[in-house]
């Protein structure tokens, strides 16, 4: 029996990508089963992994762990990517919880209507430049230091990364305007582990696409008429 | 100068009221500044206080801590009320985010539209009953113990009876058929600290009102 972590979730994005983010980030290799039918999300079910009957679920040191800030927050303190002490855990929990808040933003935006999609865009991109990214953008400028928190590699940055990386996707000059997260991006990006993930063949999932929407919601039975912000 | 936290928020519950909870169960007393204006907000975000220019704002330890999960984890931290290890804690967290997002329909409800009050109610009561609750209540039946992890008081078992008297109050009978769950709630409700906040008086908020919600809109307005 293997002992790699599994993720059980959708070939794609969704709430799992941060999780394959920071296993990767931490140099952890794991596997994978994708959700491809109802029957094998109705096994899932019937079988008793969900706790409260959603994915992602991560099975891992004989736990089958679901919600997603659960599962990181557990695999950031596993492998030292939580701080040293609480109160780094605090800024660390308080940065995610902003990047948390900006690629939430985005997880909805490929089940929208095409025209609700611009609208998106703009809320988006709008946020990311006038609420986010000022602040981390602050936050580096203020300390001079390589990392988030406390000069040390962590969590926050594998989860801004990731969201920096993504509103890009949505506005490729979207960083323009701000120095310090684009020597950010260009140092994290460099990261040995980071490097790998962001290189072909890695577990990392590209940009939903409308099969991934449909495989969605034939599943879940969900998400068929979801809002732009 | 105090010690004490310092809670900026609307007066009423939103996303403030879990903290209220959570500090009130470790017994910490604490203070708050109540906004009522827009102009007040502006000001907040003008003098640089809200990182992501959002409250709930906790002043607290010498931090000026924002978003709501990484101040309730941080006091859990702080007052022993997050397991004894990192096993206990990811239990912890499990149950907390189960019920979050529990909480996270109450909190919207007041402001639904009239005509989608009632689906949304239907909601609340189809997943409490059906996802939320019977989680729970398993949880404790299996262990028999007074408390949800590590046979000790936890943040989980105060975002439970908090969540469980929320729903309550939009659905009086939700908890027959919970055995369990009825035992928790009057145990619970037992705790010194507990009853304390539990009393009137104390911190705690009462439900949402127009009223509130009226100045959600003005103190908020884009």
């Amino acid at each position: 029996m293997s002992r790699k972590p599994k993720l059980y979730y959708f070939n794609g994005r969704g709430k799992m990508e941060s999780i394959r983010w920071l296993l990767a980030a931490a140099g952890v290799e794991f596997e994978e089963e994708f959700l491809e039918t109802r029957e094998q999300y109705e096994k899932l079910l019937q079988g008793g992994s969900l706790l409260f009957q959603q994915v992602p679920m991560v099975e891992i040191d004989g736990m089958r762990m679901v919600q997603t800030r659960a599962i990181l927050s557990y695999i950031a303190a596993k492998y030292n990517l939580y701080g040293k002490d609480l109160k780094e855990r605090a800024w660390i929990d308080m940065y995610v919880g902003g990047t948390d808040d900006l690629m939430g933003f985005i997880l909805m935006f490929p089940f929208l209507s095409d025209e609700d999609k611009e609208k998106q865009r703009a809320f988006i991109v709008q946020k990311a430049t006038s609420r986010y990214f000022p602040a981390y953008e602050k936050v580096l400028k203020d300390h001079g230091q390589d990392f988030l928190v406390g000069n040390s590699f962590s969590w926050a940055d594998v989860h801004l990364l990731e969201a920096i990386l993504m509103v890009e996707e949505k506005k490729s000059d979207v960083l323009s305007g701000f120095p310090q997260l684009q020597a950010f991006k260009a140092r994290i990006s460099s990261i040995p582990t980071i490097k790998k993930f962001l290189e072909p063949g890695s577990h990392r999932k590209p940009v939903p696409d409308d099969k991934y929407v449909q495989t969605v919601r034939r599943v879940l039975r969900m998400y068929y008429d979801v809002k732009a912000n | 100068m105090s010690g004490k936290p310092r809670l900026t928020y609307l007066n009423g519950r939103g996303r403030m009221e879990p903290i209220r909870w959570l500090l009130a169960a470790a017994g910490v007393e604490f203070e708050e500044v109540f906004l009522q204006t827009k102009e007040q907000y502006d000001k907040l975000i003008k003098d640089g206080l809200l990182l992501f220019q959002q409250v709930p704002l906790v002043e607290i330890d010498g931090m000026k801590m924002v978003q709501t999960r990484a101040i309730l984890s941080y006091i859990a931290g702080k007052y022993n009320l997050y397991g004894k290890d990192l096993k206990e804690r990811a239990l912890i967290d499990m149950y907390v985010e189960g019920i979050s997002d529990l909480m996270q329909m109450i909190l919207m409800f007041p402001f639904s539209p009239p005509d989608a009050k009632e689906k949304n109610l239907d909601s609340i009561k189809d997943r409490a009953t059906n996802r939320y609750f019977p989680v729970f209540e398993k949880v404790l039946k299996q262990h028999g113990q007074d408390f949800l992890v590590g046979n000790k008081f936890s943040w989980a078992d105060v975002q439970l009876i908090e969540a469980i008297l929320a729903v309550e109050e939009k659905i009086p009978a939700v908890l027959s058929g919970f055995p369990q769950l009825q035992a928790f709630k009057t145990k619970m409700s037992n705790m010194p600290t507990i009853k304390k906040f539990l009393q009137p008086g104390s911190p705690r908020k009462p439900p949402p009102d127009d009223h509130y919600v009226e100045t959600v809109m003005k103190v908020f307005k884009r």
